[in-house]
């Protein structure tokens, strides 16, 4: 069970949120080749480690905000603003 | 490699040491790390060591070593639930799966090991419309195949499991349920151990509790691997990792698309058996199946969200057994004797990562998501082929590395996500 730090409404139960995943910047879609495009949509860095990610407060005040965690052992840290 | 005469287990053989009190010879063997091996698999799991076992048995490529960071089985192969099923969505996952069915028919008798297989019936509950169309498609494209599946209502599913509510009043009321009578379960331990054994036997070399740290590439070519116990030349590097596919894939430079997802399962204390079918319900992201032992073995989808931590948490748990309740209300007072998690590399359309790299001779044969232990033996059978031909197999082209650029993916979540 992960305590998420939600920087509106506290630290609440993951059971709260939704997992938003890495976040990415998409490729000028006019200008992309294949591989990028590929990369962009399905490849993830996928680290044993210490991660920065988006996560949604579904069940409160429904924002999108940044945290870190390590995903060996699934410690959270708050993130730094994007 | 040198190969050795195997001690031939039967019931004689049984009597025999049981009077003489004579030990059994070690499965397999203990080796000193050599400096170069014709082909090198990491991960001494069913892929891996299926992999080895075929590339012996069906190639004479015994010059092998297979490597693992922790012990034999001790990954996904160890963890899963041990649920055998062909009846899967798209015309290329059927034809693989089943291949991997009938291997999984033969194995016992091939590894003279008693892997425990028993075809007793899988279930794949629908409790709304969308889910009862996929069961009427995956039942057509299973019957075009030549896999034995069909479509029954909720009469004959209480006929199967007497103990399942299948009345309307339910809160997910059961409309029907693809029924697939070769689908099993298996003693996962047995495979693992029971193609060990013979790879071992064919002078294959499993070295446990050795690490690949590093691998070299030189221009865009595979020439080793570096381990805890030394370097190691190998002109073929077969990864057959699961959890950590893409992190050893990233070792020689070569980028997945995987994410990786701990899953969760758990066992019940044992009570005489009363369930002989596998039953599955996507709906209610539930697996149920009763070992020889009597205990029940539940599963559920993965976690959601990706990690590489195995440990189970109070929310699965608490989930599972309600739905679990909702399917059998009956065995509320059972209880939960443990509870684990394996690790899942999800690929985005649910299908595996099979053949070659653009780094010459490291070969994949990943990406297994939930759904690897059913596979083993086809996995082992076709890598072993591509290893010794150099040729992909028909049965795996489908599943490269390539189709995620070239937008040829084998969309199979309608039958992997939770029906395992």
């Amino acid at each position: 069970m992960l305590l998420i730090p939600c920087p509106h409404c506290g630290p609440r139960n993951s059971s709260e949120f939704r997992y938003a995943g890495e976040g990415r910047r998409r490729p000028d879609v006019t200008a992309v080749m294949p591989p990028e495009w590929r990369s962009y949509l399905y490849e993830r860095r996928n680290a044993a480690g210490w991660v920065r990610e988006s996560w949604y407060h579904t069940f409160g005040c429904r924002r999108f905000f940044a945290v870190e965690r390590d995903t060996v052992t699934n410690a959270v840290r708050p993130g730094s603003p994007a | 490699m040198t190969a050795r005469k195997p001690a031939r287990y039967s019931a004689f053989d049984l009597v025999r040491r049981g009077l003489t009190r004579r030990d059994w010879p070690r499965s397999w063997r203990e080796h000193d790390l050599n400096s170069s091996y014709d082909v090198v698999v990491i991960g001494a799991g069913v892929h891996g060591l299926a992999c080895a076992y075929y590339l012996a048995a069906n190639h004479g490529i015994t010059n092998v070593a297979v490597l693992d960071k922790g012990y034999l089985g001790g990954g996904g192969s160890g963890r899963n639930t041990a649920i055998i099923r062909s009846n899967y969505l798209t015309p290329e996952g059927v034809a693989f799966y089943d291949r991997s069915v009938k291997l999984y028919e033969n194995l016992a008798a091939e590894l003279n090991f008693n892997v425990m297989f028993e075809q007793r019936g899988h279930l794949t509950l629908a409790h709304n419309d969308s889910s009862l169309r996929t069961m009427r498609w995956r039942a057509e494209v299973n019957k075009l195949q030549g896999v034995n599946s069909e479509v029954i209502g909720p009469a004959d599913i209480k006929r199967l499991v007497p103990y399942m509510d299948v009345s309307p009043e339910s809160r997910y009321p059961i409309l029907g349920a693809l029924y697939h009578p070769p689908g099993g379960t298996i003693r996962h331990d047995a495979v693992n151990w029971g193609y060990a054994r013979a790879a071992d036997v064919l002078g294959v070399q499993i070295h446990q509790n050795t690490e690949v740290l590093g691998i070299d590439v030189v221009g865009d070519r595979v020439t080793g691997v570096r381990t805890n116990r030394g370097a190691v030349a190998a002109p073929i590097v077969v990864n057959c990792t699961a959890g950590w596919a893409s992190l050893v894939s990233a070792l020689a430079g070569v980028t997945l698309p995987i994410t990786t997802y701990p899953l969760q399962a758990a066992v019940t204390e044992p009570v005489k058996t009363f369930l002989r079918t596998v039953v599955v319900s996507g709906t209610l992201h539930v697996y149920v199946s009763q070992t020889d032992r009597g205990e029940l073995v539940f599963g559920a989808s993965v976690d959601p969200y990706p990690s590489y931590s195995m440990r189970g948490s109070l929310e699965f748990t608490e989930e599972l057994a309600g739905h679990v309740l909702e399917l059998m209300p009956g065995i509320a007072s059972l209880r939960v004797l443990r509870q684990w998690a394996g690790l899942c590399d999800m690929t985005p359309d649910y299908s595996p990562i099979m053949g070659v790299t653009p780094v010459d001779g490291f070969l994949l044969d990943v990406g297994w998501g939930t759904y690897g232990f059913k596979a083993g033996p086809v996995s082992g059978e076709t890598m072993a082929e591509l290893v010794a031909t150099g040729k992909t197999p028909e049965l795996i082209a489908s599943f490269d590395l390539a189709r995620f650029a070239d937008g040829r993916l084998v969309g199979e979540k309608g039958a992997a996500a939770v029906g395992h």
